[in-house]
């Protein structure tokens, strides 16, 4: 899908249409109610800018926006402001993850405005996992907020232009705001609660945890429905392909959060022969995606593929999630520019005239 | 302790209706209060509520109570002192991601919130003020509501 106002620097920002917060692709697809994909991107343990851009190109022509995590699972990583400066410099459209875990709202807040500064249109405010689970469990849990928390703050950062203290912005950040949501853990019946009480503190879309009881999520919807959430905020049901039976015990055992069915993990383990669970692993993957679809509210997916990113454009062709439309990456356009929308071709850089 | 904090969630309802007893007493014997001068009750005051909030819901004197928006459910157990919901780590028995031995302080927030009149529960709570952290809560209030 191509927008007429795409701007010819591959970095620079669309123009912000009425009723849209935000300068980015993702939004604008979202509100033109196009089925949207996103993907996580895993943060290198590495200083190369290579190794961040090699991760990204895996989703080119893919995917529509890029999860930026936040030290996910409490595992120290490049920062996600680091991962999204690089890959807002090429264009591409990150949602950037904050987590209340490592910083407290005077560093939060400063991040905010320099994100936005730097083309970052969509920010995802998390909690955080627990110091616990990750690579350094002796660290200082900061959470001086909580995801409504800080949900509500960068809102007022965006209308009120200032700061939690009441300090006035000269330029307000200009995001569209996600949060997460589980419906798959307890308490089950307060997870549509605490959902409108996200949007209310602020948030604009949300990206589930891992989706593998399709069920359960269905129960969600309909009380989401019931709500009407669904017209107050976009959903993205978080999928992810499983490696193995193994994975996925391990999976629902060490991740916080993550529910696994014992019907998928059957399913694994039948699955014989050398890369027979991995193929099974992606097609359990692809039914999801095509259930998950069909259910009313849903506005697309966000894939969660670690370790196994090149998957994510196998399962994305193979569900036909885009229905043959190529999300924008560096580059799409360059050769395919229609004539039309080139009133001065004189003022274009040269490779665009190609 | 647990079992207490578990208890008074499970009489959610009385528990409410003690404070709202003890609200109008405070309110009513505001003026003697302010003569006496808040500055020299701050300290006596915080000493009752450690041990009285300490006994009942594991109070760690955050000096912003929200009780009654969480069910009796202290949010200040929570590992991450959560204080407008539970994290999306909860495991499927209830319990805190970060300690398997323990209630999620917001499954035990939902279950006592169903007993209390009203939904509390929905208010969006502002980001804790640290500089309040070992003071009087009941003061606090009491100073709010009795502001001219």
């Amino acid at each position: 899908m191509r927008f007429d106002d795409e701007p010819i620097e591959p970095g620079d920002p669309l123009p912000i249409l009425p009723g849209h917060h935000s300068a980015g692709r993702f939004e604008r697809l979202l509100r033109a109610g196009v089925f949207t994909i996103t993907a996580e991107l895993s943060p290198p343990d590495s200083a190369n800018a290579e190794d961040v851009y090699a991760r990204a190109r895996i989703f080119d022509g893919y995917v529509d926006g890029i999860n930026a995590t936040d030290g996910s699972g409490a595992n120290c990583h490049m920062s996600s402001s680091g991962v999204c400066a690089l890959l807002t410099r090429a264009g591409y459209a990150p949602v950037m993850q904050i987590s209340c875990r490592d910083r407290n709202r005077i560093a939060i807040q400063g991040d905010v405005l320099g994100a936005a500064a730097m083309g970052v249109n969509n920010l995802l405010c998390l909690t955080g996992d627990g110091v616990a689970v990750g690579d350094h469990p002796g660290a200082k849990p900061v959470f001086d907020l909580d995801a409504i928390a800080l949900l509500n703050i960068v809102r007022t950062m965006r209308e009120q232009a200032c700061f939690e203290s009441g300090r006035a912005l000269t330029t307000p950040p200009k995001v569209f705001l996600g949060s997460a949501a589980n419906p798959f853990v307890p308490p089950l019946d307060f997870q549509v609660a605490r959902l409108a009480k996200k949007a209310r503190a602020g948030a604009e879309f949300v990206q589930t945890q891992y989706c593998f009881d399709v069920s359960l999520l269905e129960r969600f919807m309909q009380q989401v429905r019931d709500e009407g959430l669904d017209k107050r905020l976009f959903i993205l049901v978080g999928i992810g392909p499983l490696a193995s039976a193994r994975a996925a015990e391990w999976m629902r055992t060490h991740v916080p959060g993550v529910r696994i069915p014992d019907a998928v993990i059957d399913r694994l383990r039948r699955a014989r022969g050398k890369g027979a669970a991995k193929a099974e692993g992606k097609r359990i993957c692809i039914d999801i995606l095509e259930r998950v679809r069909e259910i009313p509210g849903v506005c697309g997916v966000h894939l969660m593929a670690y370790r196994q990113e090149e998957a994510v454009a196998e399962i994305i062709d193979r569900s036909r999630a885009l229905d043959g439309r190529i999300p924008w990456y560096p580059g799409r356009d360059r050769h395919s520019r229609p004539a039309r929308e080139v009133d001065s071709p004189t003022e274009l850089p040269e490779e665009m005239l190609a | 302790m647990r079992a207490v904090r578990y208890w008074s969630v499970s009489h959610a309802g009385a528990m409410q209706r003690v404070y709202q007893a003890l609200e109008r007493l405070l309110i009513m014997i505001d003026p003697l209060l302010r003569k006496l001068g808040y500055q020299h009750l701050e300290a006596p005051f915080a000493a009752v509520e450690r041990v009285l909030k300490g006994w009942f819901f594991d109070c760690r004197m955050c000096g912003h109570c929200v009780l009654q928006s969480t069910g009796m459910s202290c949010p200040m157990n929570c590992p991450k002192q959560l204080r407008n919901g539970p994290c999306g780590g909860v495991r499927a028995d209830g319990s805190c991601e970060l300690d398997p031995a323990m209630r999620c302080v917001w499954v035990e927030a939902v279950r006592g919130a169903a007993r209390l009149p009203g939904e509390r529960i929905q208010v969006i709570q502002a980001p804790l003020d640290h500089s309040l952290v070992g003071r009087s809560a009941w003061l606090r209030e009491l100073r709010l509501r009795t502001a001219p």
